[in-house]
């Protein structure tokens, strides 16, 4: 490529391999030392993201509704949300007397680690990702789905009404609108032909699959970010927390660390979930390219692949609290309507005409 | 029908109603055991059709009960408020209006819980307010709060 | 602990026993509702009611005429302004006197704002019930102005305590032409942001329509009165059938529909909302000079007799019963409060609906817990 990279993440990830690599001779300590180091910067960076998206909410929320939000801890109210996870911290870990205390221990942990392994295959930036599986949509959307144990699990193991609703409601949700998720990202794996992240990003190099795949492609993105709304339980598809019908739902008997636990699960899935959109229908990393103004073009690659990424990531999240803080939600019956009657007919039938259009080669 | 027609066309309806017209509306009052059946028929007759109890409420007299009833016809647009006095003041009884307006249910459930006058035939008859296992009923006039205290 | 004592928790196969409140975030209060449900559907309902009950009507038999006024601003906490009205003209009733014209037309533009901002803590409170929380900010920016205005005026902005019997307790602020111009302007204004956010929204109509259908036979039979009743098509206006304070001048339409629904209940409110509007525009210019308040005694002591006065809440009829015996107290007062019936109705119209619905049907009843248990 004649683009000139000015910061490039891969360069640096290579520049601590060799700097590794020169001083420890054994390989599999090597590879041991490299993943420690990869899961901590994974974990901390993670924490911050989910701090900065934290933040992130409560000022978009308040910028819907006339009001400032958090701003007085740190600049611009940044470390408010440092200090509500310290407050969590010290709170007390209660346990309903009945409940199951193994599974209700144990769920919070299902649903951030389903959360978090959903991370490995996305591309942060150009040649930047921690494992470039081969498989990657199908291990995203795969793992993603592991989280509705978490929350039956939450659910069932607490001895409580209102969170068995929700864990139930969660149950049906889930599972549906998997199917459409899926679809969607199907859509993609075909106009493609690949199912490695990395490869269905280098596919997006003359032009993003949302403008390639004509109006198909436009439906199958939109379906994914209703579907993959629904999938991470956010409003307007918060019904398995519905606070005003069911007083939190799966989550009602959770407090301090286990409860914000769930909340780190639940920002990681946004992530995830922007991540995936972005990568599949907006290029991933790769910047926005007009045919062949290569002027225009060359001054987009100065701009960092990493800000790329971050900065669609960070459209579609904003698109999805924008549904959250204008929406009312919808109730169980009309979500499940929804998915089997509207969204599932219009990706099947959507997946024959993208088939159709990848057959004869339509797509730019 | 204007108040006189309509005071006549009552007076036949029940003879021995005693009517006062102290107060803005017109006001009937009969014995208890009367009560029932004179509701029924001027709820159900064409030409009084009181649909609307607007308010149902008891006044301690302290040697007796009186039972307030405050009815309306929606088509007539006429008010009428029947009282109906209940001389057992040891064990005040009285026959339920559930089912000719339903709104009854849970004013006499009050007056139920706050006089504690039994209503016969009232399909939930349960204290509304108070505890389940609360002496005595606080809206008569020889109560006393044991927890008060005088300043 | 109440009603622990031989509680009905029996069910039927497959159904199971909720207790919605008296903590519930869609109670808007204590408001306990014990709940039947086979799966999502309801059941059954059953009431639980006490939680808030001060006996008002027993403490109002040991307070003065002046006084017992003061206890009804706790019932209905959203619309203060027209409980203390319906004391003062029932105490005015008793006295054979009137306000004086100033008086009747304050009151009257004071009652219509309280109905505008208790319908706007409704429009707020239903929007949050049924998951959108912003339309709760944008209800309070205006709510907001018009509390300004009462604490301006009568120096409170929840439990407001400015009417008396034969008038108000103080002279209106000289702002408070200028300023109620103001805030109608700006509200009159925000009414399209309403419609736009919530009225509109294709996810709130589908909450909303068909859902809690109270027929005209049940709302007449349950005592169901305002707005709620109205969208079943129940004519139950007070201000038109008895009318009272400046109303007989004021040219306004009773609002009448016929599909009983939520949504329906819900377009009555907001079209009230632009009537109250009116109302108060029709007055606002025309407020007459001349004193704030009727000459009265000391201690008032009313007449042995009954006094009955109805009045037109944002929530429905209220009706104040005093009794009188001659004394300086009231012998015995009786509040017929709205809610207290409109709730009675929501074990039937609730019925075969699912969870969610029960939300979207109490929010659109509008209940007042501390109205209900006084």
């Amino acid at each position: 490529m004649k683009s000139v990279i000015l910061y490039s993440l891969s360069g640096f990830s290579t520049y601590i391999h060799n700097l590794l690599s020169s001083n420890i001779g054994n390989n599999l300590i090597l590879l041991i030392t490299e993943l420690t180091i990869i899961g901590i910067t994974l974990l901390i960076s993670l924490v911050l993201l989910c701090f900065f998206l934290g933040w992130m909410e409560r000022r978009v929320a308040a910028f819907m509704e006339l009001r400032l939000g958090p701003n007085r801890v740190g600049p611009q109210g940044t470390l408010q949300i440092v200090a509500d996870t310290v407050k969590l911290l010290f709170k007390e870990g209660l346990t309903p007397s009945k409940s199951d205390k193994f599974l209700f221990n144990l769920a919070p942990f299902i649903v951030v680690v389903a959360a978090m392994m959903a991370i490995a295959p996305l591309a942060f930036a150009k040649n930047f990702s921690i494992f470039d599986i081969n498989i990657g949509v199908l291990y995203v959307s795969s793992v993603s789905s592991l989280s509705v144990l978490g929350v039956l699990m939450a659910g069932w193991s607490s001895y409580n009404k209102y969170s068995l609703l929700g864990a139930m409601r969660s149950g049906a949700q889930i599972v549906s609108y998997e199917l459409s998720v899926g679809l969607s990202l199907i859509a993609i794996v075909v106009l493609s032909g690949n199912t490695s992240l990395g490869e269905i990003i280098n596919s997006q190099q003359n032009g993003w699959w949302i403008f390639k795949g004509h109006i198909p492609a436009i439906i199958a993105f939109v379906i994914f970010i209703i579907a993959s709304t629904a999938e991470i339980n956010r409003a307007p598809f918060d019904l398995a927390e519905a606070d005003q019908e069911l007083t939190g739902g799966f989550n009602t008997e959770y407090s301090g660390m286990k409860f914000a636990m769930f909340l780190l699960a639940e920002y990681i899935n946004l992530f995830v979930v922007s991540a995936m959109g972005a990568t599949l229908f907006l290029g991933g990393w790769m910047p926005f390219h007009i045919g062949n103004w290569e002027s225009f073009n060359q001054i987009m690659d100065y701009i960092p692949s990493f800000v790329w990424f971050m900065g669609k990531t960070f459209l579609i999240i904003f698109i999805i609290m924008w549904f959250r803080w204008t929406f009312p939600r919808l109730r169980v019956d009309q979500l499940l309507k929804l998915e089997w009657k509207y969204l599932l007919p219009i990706s099947m039938i959507n997946i024959i005409l993208i088939t159709l259009i990848a057959i004869m080669g339509w797509h730019f | 029908m204007n108040n006189e027609e309509f005071k006549i066309y009552l007076h036949s309806l029940l003879p021995e109603a005693v009517f006062v017209e102290t107060g803005e509306f017109l006001e009937i009052q009969i014995a208890s055991d009367k009560l029932f059946p004179f509701l029924e028929n001027i709820k159900i007759s064409e030409n009084t059709s009181f649909d609307y109890l607007f308010c149902l409420t008891c006044i301690d007299r302290i040697d007796k009960f009186e039972m307030v009833y405050h009815l309306l016809s929606k088509t007539h647009k006429h008010i009428l408020v029947v009282k109906s006095i209940i001389s057992d003041y040891q064990n005040p009884e009285t026959e339920t209006v559930c089912n000719l307006w339903k709104t009854a249910e849970f004013h006499e459930r009050e007056v139920f819980d706050l006089f504690g006058i039994k209503f016969k035939n009232h399909p939930d008859l349960r204290r509304i307010f108070l505890d389940d296992n609360w002496n005595g009923y606080p809206l008569r006039k020889n109560y006393i709060d044991p927890n008060m205290i005088e300043l | 602990m109440r009603g622990l004592i031989e509680e009905d928790y029996t069910t039927k196969e497959g159904e199971f026993v909720i207790n919605i409140g008296p903590q519930h975030p869609s109670t808007h209060g204590v408001l306990h509702l014990k709940v039947w449900l086979n799966g999502e559907t309801i059941i059954k309902i059953q009431p639980h009611l006490g939680y808030i009950h001060r006996s008002i009507e027993k403490m109002s038999e040991r307070l003065s005429y002046r006084n017992f006024i003061f206890a009804t601003s706790r019932m209905d906490y959203l619309a203060a302004h027209i409980n203390n009205e319906a004391c003062a003209l029932a105490v005015e009733k008793g006295l054979q006197i009137e306000a004086t014209p100033r008086a009747k037309v304050v009151r009257t533009i004071l009652s219509e704002l309280t109905r505008l901002s208790s319908h706007q803590l409704w429009w707020a409170s239903t929007g949050l019930d049924l998951g959108a929380v912003t339309p709760f900010f944008y209800a309070f920016r205006e709510r907001e102005a018009i509390l300004d205005i009462m604490d301006e005026t009568c120096g409170a902005r929840l439990t407001q305590n400015y009417m008396v019997p034969g008038g108000l307790m103080n002279d209106i602020h000289p702002n408070f032409q200028k300023r109620t111009k103001e805030v109608l302007k700006q509200i009159k204004e925000k009414f399209k942001e309403y419609d736009d956010i919530l009225t509109g929204n294709v996810i709130f109509i589908n909450r909303t329509k068909g859902v809690g259908y109270l027929s005209k036979e049940d709302a007449l039979s349950y005592g169901v009165t305002g707005p709620t009743a109205r969208a079943s098509g129940l004519s139950c206006d007070i201000r038109k059938w008895a009318p009272y304070s400046a109303y007989p001048s004021v040219d306004f339409e009773e609002i009448l529909d016929t599909e009983g629904d939520s949504y329906s209940r819900y377009l009555i409110r907001m079209k009230e909302m632009k009537q109250s509007v009116s109302i108060i525009e029709q007055l606002i210019d025309n407020i007459p000079e001349g004193d704030f308040q009727e000459k009265t005694k000391n201690v008032i002591k009313l007449p042995k007799g009954e006094f009955y006065q109805r009045v037109e809440t944002p929530r429905g009829e209220l009706g104040v019963y005093i009794v009188s015996e001659g004394m300086s107290s009231p012998y015995r007062i009786k509040y017929r409060s709205p809610n207290f019936s409109n709730l009675s109705v929501l074990p039937t119209i609730a019925k075969g609906y699912k969870i969610g619905d029960l939300v979207a049907i109490m929010a659109t009843i509008d209940l007042v817990i501390p109205d209900i248990d006084r």
